[in-house]
């Protein structure tokens, strides 16, 4: 089929341009509203076209607010998100690739109890974890934010559909030639599974990296918080950390972004791939 | 003698190569955080909701004193918060995410993977981050946002977050905008694995585009919207950051209070752990209850499990 540019076409790229820019107005009003001085924000409004009073003071005040406390924020982020984002990945694609693959006893029962995680929100078990991680003494700790979600039941049903996609030739194949078990998995499926790798990240990296009502629940000292914990303990003084908490905000948005787009393709077909659609 | 055989059918090499070993030790991490992460703290949720504990340690025995002290004023207003709220957001999940995902995979628009990148973008903000913005938005001074478009159409300012029903809009608002993405993402990779013939067979019948979506698209998406319907409404009634970002300090009036969130207040401000532990299981007999119809109604996201 040839692509031409009918006036359908060019109408419905219109409407959709209106749609998409509605649906970035938010990060655009972040951005514009931590570019100017804060102190006029409420009585005269926010000026939502930036102009001569354009000016990166806020950015300023944020990196020297509280000897960079801003940046120990980040930095915890940015570990937490990696660590728990890697270590979810391993042991949830290990999860799900057995159960993909392998016919083994037990295995209805693991299916039936990751569905069970699946379904059962982490709010109702939250007191008791609590208290299970003062006793390991993890309180406080990245260890404590990660441990309890280093097996992600949606990643491992993610893993288990797509892996029963794959039909298991290379395995038969790769036994012949005398390779253990853990070597199909690291050497021939891990590589196989690549685009379910490539939507996964993103998924957990997205949840890490956005999670709040443990890490609000588990770190307790100012400069241990991730950055959504740190952000929503300036919001509680409301006016006055404007200056920090606009800039902050704006900032804890970019790392997640880049790592979209560098990734959006693979993402978007990944996941048709591995069939979420399930 | 004894000791060298014993030992050879120990052989570590001989556990990497059985295929009847294998799939207990890929299991086995999943197995372990399971007993300690899932079911030791659910067992010990049902427990401590007939504890009384001040703080951890002392702890008494008491029934069912917290159950019965869930029948009240507050609790029930966030039950019906919740419900109010999931429904809102319910009827725009299953209705925006497939539309919008039909129109970018539309071969008639151009840039689409930009547009769908853009689509997608409110996802990735956290709803905090989402609801600093938002807050500004929603501002009550009459340079708000929100107030300015009123004042557009002649009407006066309105303090959002001191209304039950602006209270529930501004929460919908926030979440609606950061869901409606991910939702796409799974109506777009449903619609890309439709085989391309259903609707050229259609047009040739001469089928209008909206019969094509009704009858093809709709029915062929059917587990991906049963899988976003259940997703939503547990979502719906777990949520709290939503919440928390516009009434951070408390729920003035019980406006924005959800079951969530009162179960933080309780067990974290007011330090009752043991009643805390109630509102979870109340928290669980929703989920089930709603898991269940979803299950009766639909068999296993919509597909018998393998």
């Amino acid at each position: 089929m040839k692509k031409k540019i009918t006036l359908q076409s060019v109408l419905l790229t219109i409407a959709v341009l209106i749609a998409a820019l509605l649906a970035l107005f938010p990060v655009y009003f972040l951005i514009v509203a931590s570019l100017q001085p804060t102190q006029y924000m409420f009585s005269r409004g926010l000026s939502l076209v930036l102009g001569d009073n354009a000016t990166l003071a806020n950015f300023r005040i944020l990196a020297e607010y509280r000897d960079g406390l801003y940046f120990s924020w980040y930095k915890n982020s940015i570990m937490i998100t990696v660590l728990q984002t890697v270590l979810a990945l391993f042991f949830s694609s290990m999860t799900g690739y057995a159960l993909g693959v392998y016919r083994f006893r037990g295995r209805g029962l693991i299916f039936t109890l990751m569905l069970v995680v699946m379904m059962i929100p982490l709010e109702i078990i939250m007191l008791p974890l609590y208290k299970l991680c003062i006793g390991m003494k993890i309180i406080n700790t990245t260890a404590g934010v990660i441990l309890p979600f280093i097996l992600s039941p949606i990643c491992i049903f993610f893993f288990q559909q797509y892996v029963s996609g794959l039909g298991d030739s290379f395995m038969e194949a790769a036994r012949i030639d005398g390779c253990t078990e853990f070597g199909i998995y690291f050497r021939i499926m891990v590589p196989l599974m690549k685009p379910a790798f490539g939507a996964m990240t993103i998924l957990m990296a997205m949840n890490s990296w956005n999670g709040f009502l443990w890490p609000l629940i588990v770190l307790r000292t100012n400069e241990k918080l991730t950055l959504p914990v740190g952000l929503a303990s300036l919001v509680s003084a409301n006016a006055q950390k404007m200056e920090v908490l606009l800039p902050g905000a704006v900032l804890s948005i970019v790392p997640i972004v880049i790592l979209f787009l560098f990734n959006q393709k693979k993402f978007i077909n990944g996941l048709t791939s591995g069939g979420v659609k399930a | 003698m004894q000791a060298k055989q014993v030992r050879t059918s120990w052989n570590p090499k001989r556990i990497l190569y059985s295929r009847k070993m294998a799939p207990y030790l890929f299991v086995a991490p999943f197995v372990a955080s399971f007993l300690i992460f899932f079911l030791y703290p659910s067992i010990e949720t049902i427990r401590m909701s007939f504890m009384s504990m001040e703080g951890f340690g002392k702890e008494r025995f008491v029934g069912f004193y917290h159950y019965e002290r869930l029948f009240n004023y507050h609790f029930g207003h966030a039950i019906l918060t919740n419900t109010v709220y999931t429904a809102c957001v319910l009827v725009i999940m299953m209705t925006v995410p497939i539309v919008l995902a039909v129109v970018v995979n539309s071969r008639l628009l151009k840039l689409r993977n930009m547009f769908r990148s853009a689509f997608f973008i409110p996802s990735l903000v956290s709803a905090l981050i989402a609801g600093i913005a938002f807050r500004l938005m929603f501002s009550d001074m009459d340079s708000g946002l929100f107030n300015q478009i009123l004042h557009l159409f002649g009407r006066e300012s309105i303090a959002w977050n001191m209304g039950y029903s602006t209270g529930i809009l501004m929460m919908v608002t926030l979440d609606a905008w950061k869901s409606i993405g991910i939702n796409m993402v799974y109506c777009l990779s449903a619609l890309q694995s439709i085989p391309e013939d259903i609707y050229e067979s259609a047009e040739i019948d001469g089928a209008s585009a909206l019969r094509k979506f009704w009858f093809i698209t709709v029915p062929m998406l059917k587990p991906t919207l049963i899988y976003i319907f259940t997703l939503t409404v547990i979502a719906g009634y777990r949520m709290f950051t939503e919440s928390y970002v516009y009434w951070v300090d408390s729920t003035p009036g019980d406006i924005g209070l959800t079951i969530v969130r009162y179960l933080y207040q309780m067990s974290f401000q007011r330090n009752d752990m043991g009643f805390g532990s109630a509102i979870g299981i109340v928290l669980l007999g929703i989920i089930m209850m709603i898991n269940l119809v979803q299950l009766r109604g639909f068999g296993m996201f919509g597909k018998e499990k393998d």
